[in-house]
């Protein structure tokens, strides 16, 4: 019925005629434009074949950062930072708040410029392409990305838009992607009577709407109730798994990066401190003299606490409940230390239980004692004043 | 990415502001109610014409003669036919002043003692008209009202007495006392009115004011929710974020300009004399002589409330001093020179000059060249100034 003109045969798209609206079947490769005759009418049209177009790069990164820097005035807040995504998978970006994670998004997502370095996403370059970068690659920023007064098909319309999806394209994308989230019911209403983890959902949704290869998930549960939280956090999966989107997540949520993340790069001040699976990063310490302690104490008061928390060995201390504490510590006599102590207190221990370690003994490890003097090890030739959030914490722990 | 896409994602972006602009009742009510303030506010505040009505005057006849009270009575007469004056008697000077410090009345006419003697003995009866220092466009009103009455009442006065005296007729005796008649003829129909002075002043200032405001607001506003965000990631130029946003605030500014417009002629009687059609094109003039500076400003501000406040710091002068509400002519000269480097000056006069006198282009083409190069260099700053901010 249709008669095209090129000989790029990759994919099959529908496309009314604007002018009889007979529906015709044009093949070209995915993004690309064409001018097609459609024979029922015989008028000639521009059309622009959906989809993302084939990411330079074969070597399976999805995306591959080199010696990424940006400064804020004097202050780095990246600081000479490489790694590389795999395509397909979720990756976690771990730290505190202020330790760069937002702002190597915001470079990813060609919203910042970096001071040095550079970095390839889709197999396009951040700085020359982001054009490019730009058509595959979705965001859910830490604030929200949508209009309160408009409904939930309303803004993903719009940003369908914005991302040149024909009309019938993007109204079955919009129905698809709201059938993934189960708001087709919602549709229709404003974001402004929506729940917070309903906002989010259709947030989430929102970026998937241009299907991005790389999906970038920053914070993606900061604020959310319980419920919310474990929504997102499934949503988040599916749409890897289904879509194969590659996902990366930053968040400073232990349990978060070890639930969702294939791997996990930990980041402090700036700098990629360990980038390893969750359970390789575990490894890590467990040849290491971090150990930690669940202690039940059957008659628990605040002086026992006090007196544990002041031993030097003691890296720090949760009380769960009414008897039980969570004790992190260093060195070969901690255990030794803290009976003692607790017995000079008149402390009756129950329980002292060895605990596995976590992800957060690991964080802990890394951005504790041992990664402060290393990092003033290597900025020892240059004698910067280092700030950030990131340093309160830090001087607890020592 | 082609001229062509820049247009249709602004266009998107126009839709989303006005859908969300559109959904607030309150912002709704605002855009019709605003124009219509700014239309009566300015329309009484400032007096239009030189009449006066109902003005409390208090009167003192110290007359000892007959023709203090003759005048008097001729004085009320014409009064209760033109209702300008509520007269109330007083005692004398010092009782005007007590008066007028209360703020009872706003002016007083004193027949003094020697009235009748003075006319009598062939001399020029005095009457002293006395003034409110505090308020001098009132008192400038009453003097001109109260001595143009005066002087018709003594020319009433002398006809009369020539008629009678030495009996020459009635036309005669005119035309011997008032040799010279005085008729206005304006170059278009209708009495001059204030209104017609400053609607198309308004019309070219709210347009101005909806974009000056909203401009920097939808901007600065969308970068602090983090909503920018969203559309600096998409694959759009960035101007098409600028141009879209400058399309929903162009639509918003011309659909108050036109509320204007229907009031002015509708509730008071402004006539427009030019073409519809070269008025608008007027306001969208304005409209592109303005936009650099409302993206200049919005480039190197952070904070919406910085922005607004940038703003409001350049309106104010540009309202008072481009000659919205007052003509240029009466300002000093230094004035009238900043004036003229202020695009809203062009776009107030042009637009006067169409809706009051009916000119045509012709008349106006030089005031259209100075707008289009305001707006084209204003932009030339603009558009590289706001593409750099948008990728810091």
């Amino acid at each position: 019925m249709i008669r095209m003109e090129t000989e790029n045969t990759q994919t099959t798209h529908q496309f009314k005629c604007p002018h009889c609206g007979t529906i015709g079947g044009y093949i070209g490769k995915p993004g690309e434009r064409l001018i097609v005759t459609c024979v029922a009418c015989n008028s000639k049209g521009r059309i622009t074949i959906p989809g993302a177009t084939q990411p330079q790069s074969t070597n399976g990164n999805a995306i591959e950062i080199t010696h990424l820097r940006k400064l804020f005035g004097d202050f780095p807040a990246v600081d000479d930072v490489s790694f590389v995504v795999k395509k397909g998978e979720i990756f976690g970006l771990l730290g505190p708040n202020g330790a760069g994670k937002s702002t190597i998004i915001r470079m990813l997502c060609t919203l910042t410029r970096p001071t040095q370095g550079t970095a390839s996403v889709a197999g396009y370059d951040i700085i020359k392409q982001a054009g490019k970068v730009r058509q595959h690659i979705g965001l859910v920023s830490e604030k929200m990305i949508m209009y309160d007064e408009l409904t939930a098909r309303e803004n993903l319309k719009l940003f369908g838009k914005l991302y040149n999806l024909p009309n019938e394209l993007l109204h079955k994308r919009i129905d698809e992607l709201l059938s993934f989230v189960r708001m087709e019911k919602w549709a229709d209403h404003r974001i402004n009577t929506f729940s917070t983890g309903m906002k989010q959902r259709i947030n989430v949704i929102r970026a998937l709407v241009n299907q991005p290869e790389i999906l970038y998930l920053d914070e993606p549960t900061l604020g959310l109730d319980p419920q919310s939280t474990a929504e997102i956090r499934e949503l988040t999966k599916r749409i890897n798994a289904e879509h194969g989107t590659t996902i990366i997540l930053t968040t400073h949520i232990m349990f978060e990066a070890e639930a969702l993340c294939k791997r996990i790069g930990i980041i402090d001040h700036g700098k990629i401190v360990a980038l390893d699976s969750p359970a390789n990063l575990k490894k890590l310490i467990s040849g290491t003299d971090v150990t930690t302690f669940e202690i039940e104490i059957a008659n628990l008061e605040p002086q026992m606490i006090t007196a544990v928390q002041s031993l030097s060995s003691v890296k720090s201390l949760v009380q769960e409940d009414p008897s039980h504490l969570l004790v992190r510590t260093t060195g070969d006599d901690a255990f030794d230390n803290i009976i003692d102590t607790l017995r000079k207190k008149n402390a009756t221990v129950r329980m002292v239980k060895n605990l596995e370690p976590s992800l957060e003994d690991v964080f802990l490890h890394l951005t504790g004692r041992e990664a402060r003097e290393k990092v003033s090890e290597n900025n020892t030739s240059n004698a910067r004043p280092r700030h950030g959030p990131g340093r309160r914490r830090a001087k607890r722990i020592r | 990415m082609s001229v062509k896409n820049v247009i249709r994602h602004s266009g998107w972006i126009c839709w989303k502001d006005l859908l969300e602009f559109s959904r607030s009742k309150l912002r709704l009510i605002m855009l019709v109610l605003m124009p219509l303030f700014m239309m009566v506010m300015v329309g009484f505040i400032f007096p239009s014409g030189s009449t006066i009505s109902d003005t409390p005057i208090a009167l003192v006849n110290n007359d000892t003669g007959t023709l203090g009270s003759s005048f008097v009575t001729q004085l009320e007469t014409i009064n209760n036919q033109t209702g300008m004056m509520d007269l109330r008697s007083a005692q004398d000077f010092n009782d005007i002043k007590t008066k007028l410090q209360n703020n009872d009345i706003n002016g007083g006419i004193i027949i003094p003692e020697n009235f009748s003697s003075d006319i009598r003995s062939g001399k020029q009866g005095l009457i002293t008209i006395v003034i409110d220092q505090s308020n001098p466009q009132m008192s400038l009103t009453i003097q001109a009202v109260l001595t143009k009455t005066i002087e018709a009442m003594g020319k009433q006065t002398a006809i009369y007495n020539m008629n009678s005296t030495f009996h020459v007729s009635i036309a005669t005796a005119t035309s011997m006392v008032t040799p010279y008649t005085v008729e206005s003829k304006g170059i278009v129909p209708g009495e001059p009115n204030y209104f017609q002075f400053v609607a198309p002043g308004i019309i070219a200032m709210v347009v101005m004011m909806a974009l000056m405001t909203g401009l920097p607001h939808a901007i600065s506003y969308e970068k602090d929710i983090g909503t920018l965000d969203g559309m600096l990631a998409a694959p759009i130029n960035r101007l098409s974020i600028i141009l879209g946003k400058v399309m929903a605030q162009t639509v918003r500014g011309m659909i108050q300009g036109f509320i204007i417009l229907i009031l002015a002629v509708v509730l008071f009687g402004v006539v427009i004399e030019g073409n519809i059609l070269l008025v608008i094109f007027l306001i969208l003039l304005t409209v592109f002589s303005f936009v650099g500076l409302g993206i200049l400003i919005t480039s190197f501000t952070d904070k919406e409330e910085t922005a607004t406040m940038v703003m409001m710091t350049l309106m104010f002068p540009m309202m008072f001093l481009s000659g919205v509400f007052f003509p240029l002519q009466q300002m000093p000269w230094y004035m009238q020179g900043i004036a003229k480097f202020l695009p809203l000056t062009y776009a107030t006069t042009a637009l006067r000059k169409v809706m009051v006198l009916g000119a045509d282009i012709t008349a106006v083409w030089s005031d259209v060249l100075i707008l289009v190069g305001f707006g084209i260099i204003l932009l030339a700053i603009a558009v590289p100034m706001f593409q750099r901010a948008m990728s810091k």
